[in-house]
């Protein structure tokens, strides 16, 4: 395969099928509409099950039917989508089914508007539904990323019977850069052995989440934790740029962390130990290395498209052995590397005036 | 000596277990009706049922077939996304009153526009049972529950839905009637309702639905044989009975 230049939800799209797709069901919203645009035309070409639904709720509970006959379903929304989606995402982890969904974020609350915002991180690790569940949530940061992170979250979906987000932004969605498309893999698994299809010749099966007594239901969440907790142990995912070194690191997710690169850059290029740290998996999240660097580190930065979200787990994760500091910009303002070099000057200067005893104050430098 | 000779055993498409559906309910007899249609269809062993959130949310547990459990109203949505990858299963939803005609309205209407080919049963008995007995989409006026305990209004709370007649309406709509389970004659009428409508599914006709008058004797305050009377007395003039459409 050659590297073509390509638009972010449609390289998003095809990456779905060629990891075997079997059904799309979406609604439209921008700035996603293009990944529905394209499944529109592809999915019946290949003979596979397209529906654009009536609504998102609709949508993500045909996401739900898909899946509990143990087919690769997928949809794809945006902040008001997956507001909406919420119910049926509950029932999917609930139900222990495999599903993947996109999410492409723009600015809120509310309607918001349709800029490139990541003002849904909360909302997708931490409750992307009522009762305690959290998804699998994956972060690219470059559309090459997004191919290879789409084709990840099927197989992730599946080894766990888990919810698994895509969470990229407005900028991700609708930007295009060469990338290269992976070949069409073999989609031709059985049945697996809770999905249902007809009974002939084996006892009835039952998809729910319903479990009516109390002990019963704290038995299948228990189960659902112990799952979470493999997951944890197992998927903890990053890439790190000048960490070894790095005196103050900066902490960023999706296309703020390539905003993030390059003021790292050109912070190097001053003479500055400044490293970058960016989370690929959301949830779970990449506590384990962090942890290790907060020892280490006379600082953390963390750069977001949003009034600080992400910037909770990191400091869980230095749990008060380093400064966390936090630089956003909101409403879907595109945030400049300029902006994030002057956060991580700023943070440098405060933290050589403390260097040899106690680590500076956490003071937040939100404009 | 003359060997027992069985006139009335449980059907196949029926499991052993006990309903937790109250005395006089009539959720038992369209699960009957159900189980019968699909075992004499012989299509019983590749069906998958949706089942709805109500008092029928455990119609998994009495039918024996493939089920899955969906979201409030969502029933329709569920089983679209089934019949799409699943094209040669026979899908059904079963729903109450609560929720396809109220939170699942939005759900249904576009199933049936889009002539998804699916089989819906709706049991319209005009009040919410499994919540204990408040107004329905479907209550008539004047009906006294718990969230209209004075009887319903119309000029405060709207009028009753007729989900048949508004299905009907769809172009995708291929099979809609209306039975009621009140006696043994309508109850006869619906299990030829029920057998058309899975007929039309594997047909490939489009979409299908059955509307059941039900009772709710313990959530209507009476015996259940009050209550077979009232449906005849007081749902059937606002609920016509027949067939509103069967495209061939």
């Amino acid at each position: 395969m050659a590297r073509e230049l390509l638009k972010g939800n449609e390289a998003i799209a095809e990456a779905a099928i060629r990891a075997g797709l079997d059904a799309y069901f979406g609604y439209p919203i921008t700035p996603q509409t293009e990944l529905l645009e394209y499944l529109a035309r592809r999915m019946p070409e290949l003979g596979r099950a397209f529906v654009q639904a009536e609504s998102e709720v609709a949508a993500i509970n045909m996401v739900y039917g898909a899946a509990c006959a143990g087919k690769r379903a997928m949809t794809s929304s945006s902040g008001p989508g997956i507001s909406l989606m919420q119910e049926g995402l509950s029932y999917i982890a609930g139900a222990e089914l495999p599903a993947v969904v996109v999410d492409v974020m723009r600015g809120g609350p509310g309607l918001g508007n349709i800029a490139a915002s990541q003002s849904d991180y909360f909302q997708v690790t931490r409750s992307a539904g009522h009762g305690d569940f959290r998804p699998l949530t994956l972060a690219p940061a470059t559309i090459q990323e997004a191919i290879d992170l789409t084709g990840l979250a099927f197989d992730l979906a599946e080894r766990y019977r888990m919810l698994v987000i895509l969470l990229i932004d407005g900028n991700l969605g609708q930007m295009m850069e060469p990338a290269e498309l992976p070949p069409f893999r073999q989609h031709t698994s059985p049945t697996p052995e809770w999905a249902v299809s007809g009974a002939e010749g084996r006892p009835h099966r039952i998809i729910t989440s319903l479990y009516l007594q109390p002990e019963a239901l704290e038995r299948h969440n228990l189960k659902l934790q112990k799952k979470l907790a493999v997951i944890a142990e197992r998927e903890q995912r990053f890439a790190g740029l000048y960490l070894e070194d790095a005196d103050l690191i900066v902490v960023a997710f999706g296309s703020a962390a390539r905003v993030a690169q390059n003021a790292v850059e050109a912070a190097r290029a001053q003479g500055m130990a400044v490293g970058l740290f960016r989370p690929i998996t959301l949830s779970p999240f990449p506590m384990r290395a962090l942890e290790r660097l907060a020892p280490r580190a006379r600082a953390f930065l963390v750069v977001e498209m949003n009034a600080g979200q992400m910037v909770e787990d990191v400091r869980l994760a230095v749990a008060g052995r380093a400064p966390v500091r936090f630089y956003g910009r909101l409403g879907g303002v595109e945030m400049l590397p300029d902006e994030v070099l002057q956060a991580i000057e700023q943070a440098m200067r405060d933290t050589r005036v403390t260097k040899n005893g106690a680590r500076m104050l956490d003071a937040e430098v939100q404009r | 000596m003359i060997a027992e000779q069985p006139v009335y055993e449980r059907p196949i498409g029926l499991t052993a277990a006990y309903t937790h559906y109250c005395p006089g309910c009539t959720h038992g007899i369209a699960h009957r009706l159900t189980a019968e249609v699909l075992e004499e269809l012989g299509i019983l062993g590749r069906t998958i049922g949706v089942a709805s959130v109500g008092c029928s949310v455990f119609a998994y547990n009495y039918i024996a077939c493939d089920f899955v459990g969906a979201a409030h109203g969502r029933a329709p949505a569920v089983a679209t996304g089934l019949k799409r990858v699943l094209p040669d299963r026979i899908i059904f939803t079963y729903q109450g009153d609560g929720d396809l005609a109220s939170i699942g309205l939005g759900e249904v209407l576009h199933a049936a526009a889009r002539g998804e080919c699916i089989t819906v049963i709706f049991i319209n008995n005009a009040i919410y049972g499994m919540t204990g007995g408040q107004m329905a989409p479907t209550s008539p006026a004047g009906m006294v529950t718990t969230s209209s305990p004075t009887g319903r209004d119309p000029r405060q709370t709207g009028h009753p839905v007729r989900v048949c007649e508004l299905i009907a309406q769809m172009d995708g709509a291929a099979y809609v009637a209306r039975r009621s389970l009140h006696n043994p004659a309508e109850i006869r009428r619906a299990k030829k309702a029920l057998r058309a409508a899975f007929e039309c599914q594997m047909n490939g006709r489009g979409f299908a639905l059955v509307e059941l008058l039900s009772t709710c004797p313990t959530n209507w305050g009476m015996t259940p044989v009050d209550a077979l009377r009232w449906v005849e007395e007081r749902m059937l003039p606002v609920f016509p009975l027949g067939e509103f459409k069967n495209v061939p």
